[in-house]
């Protein structure tokens, strides 16, 4: 019963070993790969253990505050280095070693040729509140 | 309508649905509907007999749910066997139903749901905003835990050690929300203890009073923690303290001594101290010793460090810790405490900072953060 999330980067992460980008894959290998997503979460709906998931758009922005009475600074066009989230999923499951399961499972889903994308997710534990029993 | 006796009745009628021969899972629902009916009706005509009305309404509502003629035909037959109605001790019932939800098929997460839900009497939103997930998550991982334990047969005893871990699981996610999940296991262990004679549930109730006793003064105002040397003393709940440590010596005399009695008598000493400093490390010392023969746990030996450092100094301390692997949870933050205490300051910050960084939760690493702080801006300035 711990909470995790599961972060799929656009950027930022390292390379899927079946790296082909989604825009060179057939539409049939698009709709395959969305499939496997929708189905993965279903699976986990059924299992109780989803909690929630969102896809992001890859446009993101750094904003930091400039001082009083000024507007904040964003980091401008020039951002083709920085990390991207691309979505997560939050799920609540008995042990970590359930989290990677998943985490793995997901990394399977299909690519370019049908095959796994093998690509690299990020599972990161929540900060929770803490226990009854602290001593 | 008193939702306090509703709940506590809740357990044994569904357990005479059940053992009337009832599926679990639609035996559940039946009481489920039972219980909104209850709170519909009773606040106008409460009847006298609470839990008798509870079981008609609910095996009532279980017949029309199996009306499928072949299922009828099987139900009616249980009908005829069944003994003619009048007090039903169903003692022994409840205490299968701990049992069925505490089964070893289910995984921890799915036995706590379905013991909250059938013995708590919960509903599924509680539950669910209790653990912080949605409503549908928790619905299917309770019809899941329904599903897995719908086959076990009813009348064989199980292992009260399965139940006492879902319950101690229970107790210590503390509360979130509505519902006071500590509270909550308090009250089924209570529940458990009244049903069944056995020294380690009076040993893990008497823990679970202990500690909660002194839950309020764990946190300062602003959700940051206090440690049990920092806490006032004063505000401990002493009757629940006089309650576990009665438990606990009734349970100890019988000596049959298991990790939940030794977890109590380590509570009780802590509980006993007027103050930190006359705090009995010694005894506690010898208690972990216990704990470590029975249960050979290696997050007891890291317990036991911080006693031995307690009772013998740090160096003592530190010397046990080092027989342990530093990847041990909270490993880091024992280590920073004694080093601290043997006056290597810097060792001390650093290792506070490294604990920080490995807390599970954010109360802890706030508090790991600051003790680095703490030293780190004490010294050299």
């Amino acid at each position: 019963m711990a909470k995790y999330l599961l972060l799929k980067h656009y950027r930022g992460a390292p390379a899927a070993v079946n790296d082909v980008p989604m825009d060179q894959w057939t539409p049939e290998e698009i709709t395959a790969h969305v499939q496997y997503m929708n189905d993965f979460a279903a699976r986990l709906e059924k299992s109780g253990e989803f909690v929630d998931g969102q896809a992001l758009a890859p446009e993101g922005s750094w904003v930091r505050y400039d001082g009083e009475g000024r507007p904040p600074v964003t980091d401008g066009p020039f951002a083709e280095t920085k990390d991207l989230i691309a979505g997560w999923m939050v799920i609540d499951v008995d042990s970590h070693e359930r989290a990677v399961e998943l985490a793995g499972e997901l990394s399977a889903a299909p690519g370019a040729g049908g095959k796994p994308i093998h690509e690299w997710l990020e599972v990161r534990p929540f900060l929770t509140a803490p226990p009854t029993i602290t001593e | 309508m008193d939702e306090a006796l509703v709940r506590s009745l809740t357990p044994s009628v569904l357990a005479i649905l059940v053992r009337r021969g009832a599926d679990f899972a639609a035996a559940e629902d039946a009481v489920q509907d039972a219980l909104i009916e209850a709170v519909r009706v009773w606040p106008a005509d409460r009847p006298r007999d609470p839990k008798g009305w509870l079981v008609t309404v609910a095996w009532r509502r279980f017949l029309d749910a199996t009306r499928a003629d072949a299922a009828r035909r099987r139900r009616e037959d249980l009908v005829d066997e069944e003994p003619a109605p009048g007090p039903a001790p169903a003692v022994d019932d409840t205490l299968q139903l701990y049992f069925l939800c505490a089964h070893p098929s289910l995984t921890p997460s799915s036995a706590v749901a379905l013991t909250l839900r059938a013995v708590g009497g919960l509903t599924t939103r509680q539950i669910a905003q209790a653990y912080l997930v949605p409503e549908a998550t928790m619905a299917q991982r309770i019809s899941r835990a329904k599903r897995t334990v719908s086959g076990v047969q009813f009348d064989r005893p199980g292992d009260v050690a399965t139940v006492l871990r879902v319950l101690y699981l229970v107790f210590n996610e503390g509360y979130s929300g509505d519902i006071d999940l500590a509270a909550e296991a308090i009250r089924l262990t209570r529940q458990l203890a009244a049903t069944i004679d056995h020294p380690e549930v009076a040993g893990l109730l008497a823990l679970m009073l202990l500690h909660h006793a002194r839950r309020a003064t764990r946190t300062a105002a602003d959700g940051s923690l206090v440690p049990l040397a920092g806490q006032d003393r004063s505000r401990w709940d002493t009757a629940s303290i006089a309650e576990g440590v009665e438990i606990l010596q009734a349970a100890l005399a019988r000596d049959r001594l298991g990790e939940f009695q030794a977890q109590a008598a380590i509570a009780a000493l802590h509980a006993d101290a007027p103050t930190a400093e006359e705090t009995d490390w010694v005894q506690i010392v010898e208690w972990y010793d216990e704990l470590v023969r029975l249960t050979d746990s290696p997050v007891v030996r890291l317990n036991r460090a911080v006693a031995v450092g307690e009772a013998d100094g740090p160096r003592a301390g530190l010397a046990a810790l080092a027989a342990l692997n530093d990847s041990l949870p909270r490993h880091a933050a024992v280590a920073a405490y004694l080093h601290e205490r043997d006056g290597d300051l810097t060792t001390a910050a650093r290792l506070y900072a490294e604990a920080a960084q490995k807390a599970p939760n954010l109360a802890e690493r706030d508090h790991l953060t600051r003790q680095a702080a703490r030293l780190n801006t004490g010294r050299g300035r």
